[in-house]
């Protein structure tokens, strides 16, 4: 119940918005709920945008346990 | 998105479980998800396999449609017999009320419809003005806000069921169950969109337990698994968000403030755990006419939660393992579902009967 998919977003109008999710699955969400723009990647749930997900957020995260991870292997 | 797939890389995963290995605590420790997708992700790519022995992962009440009680399936059920279309999500239909389910209401003749979302209910009930539709909305504060925002600018034929649930008061009620041993908590992602950070300090500062929000892929969980053992091995509690790239501390101010907007926090009952103190939502005063109990002058009574023999109670709160019940893949299996937990996607036994559940000892 709780999944959520992210899509980026091609269109918006008003409420609602057109996302692709990939692999040419495109779908219409709500997007009251999130402030976005087009080209924006949000998760969507149940036909709704419920946040816009941050790709530099992403990258940092996955930066930070590789140079963590590095760090530890070379302790040992 | 190749940021996205980046979250699934096996080579960072390997290394990741060398890291958790090094970090071999002393004695067994328990981590605790509370989330039907975090099961689902850690079945799935089987990450209990990975973990050492001593590293237990162990799943909470976080499938919204198995905590759903019989006695709001029972007044659904009344409502579609009494000649009100029910629309609800397809994972509802077959959980079992006290006599019967969503599915048998409609084989007697009950107008019942799935939808992928709150809006398809709305426009169903849009396109056909003179029928009374009632939706059944369930689901936790992920879907919670979706039905608030429908609930304000409703159309007059349309009315809500709303067994929405609350997540952290579910944790709160893990840690006062008596030998169930949690070490930390990996809490979930997309609840926590909504929410933010702040609902889970409780966890880390009064009961001094880890709490670690994650997202939904291995990376995410093996992560949020490293984070909390990390924080056992230096004793500390803290709250830390790995699914940044989502979640923000203040969670969706918009969907909070929606909520806050339709709903009052109250007492809820969850199936097998009883009645949960500021766990569930129910419509405020000035939604009478939205509110389907009011609109149509229903009250709940109480409801049978468990079939003989059926270990969901236990299942749900990460007590027993589904393989652990003598009723799973017996008489309970996918096809024909005896409790709960059988029926949902993200239900813990569907989940293992589908993906293979681990450790089966």
């Amino acid at each position: 119940m709780c999944l959520a998919v992210p899509a980026r977003i091609t269109k918006i109008e008003g409420d609602l918005a057109k996302v692709d999710f990939g692999s040419y699955v495109n779908q219409e969400v709500n997007v009251a709920l999130v402030e976005a723009k087009e080209g924006d990647y949000v998760l969507v749930h149940a036909g709704y945008a419920i946040q816009v997900l941050d790709k530099k957020e992403a990258e940092e995260t996955l930066q930070l346990w590789n140079e963590l991870l590095k760090m530890e292997e070379l302790n040992t | 998105m190749s940021t996205l797939t980046s979250f699934r890389d096996p080579e960072l995963a390997k290394r990741l479980v060398n890291d958790i290995k090094k970090l071999h605590p002393p004695h067994k420790t328990v981590v605790c998800h509370v989330c039907g997708t975090h099961e689902w992700t850690v079945t799935h790519f089987g990450l209990r396999t990975l973990l050492p022995d001593l590293v237990e992962v162990i799943a909470g009440p976080g499938c919204p449609v198995c905590v759903l009680p019989a006695a709001d399936i029972d007044v659904a059920v009344e409502l579609a017999l009494k000649g009100v279309t029910i629309t609800t999500f397809g994972d509802v239909l077959r959980v079992p009320g006290s006599q019967s389910s969503l599915v048998e209401a409609k084989a007697q003749g009950g107008d019942v419809r799935v939808v992928y979302s709150i809006q398809n209910a709305v426009k169903m009930a849009k396109k056909e003005p003179d029928r009374e539709f009632a939706f059944f909305a369930i689901g936790f504060e992920t879907t919670a806000p979706l039905t608030a925002n429908e609930v304000l600018k409703a159309p007059p034929n349309l009315s809500f069921l709303t067994s929405h649930r609350l997540i952290p008061p579910a944790m709160e009620f893990l840690l006062g169950v008596g030998d169930l041993q949690i070490d930390g908590f990996i809490a979930p992602g997309h609840v926590s969109t909504i929410i933010g950070l702040e609902p889970y300090r409780v966890f880390s500062e009064a009961y001094n337990m880890p709490v670690v929000v994650a997202g939904f892929e291995p990376i995410d969980v093996l992560i949020a698994v490293d984070m909390i053992l990390r924080q056992t091995k230096k004793s500390e509690a803290k709250l830390e968000n790995e699914y940044s790239r989502a979640v923000k501390p203040e969670g969706n101010l918009k969907a909070l403030s929606l909520m806050a907007q339709a709903f009052n926090v109250v007492e809820g009952r969850w199936r097998g755990l009883g009645r949960l103190p500021q766990s569930a939502l129910a419509l405020k005063e000035e939604f009478v006419e939205q509110d389907a109990l009011q609109k149509h002058h229903l009250r709940k009574k109480k409801g049978k939660d468990l079939l003989p023999g059926c270990q969901c109670h236990l299942v749900m709160i990460g007590k027993i393992k589904p393989s652990e019940c003598p009723l799973f893949m017996e008489t309970c299996n996918p096809n024909e579902p005896k409790g709960a937990c059988m029926v949902s996607n993200e239900g813990t036994c569907r989940i293992w009967a589908q993906h293979g559940g681990t450790r089966i000892q």
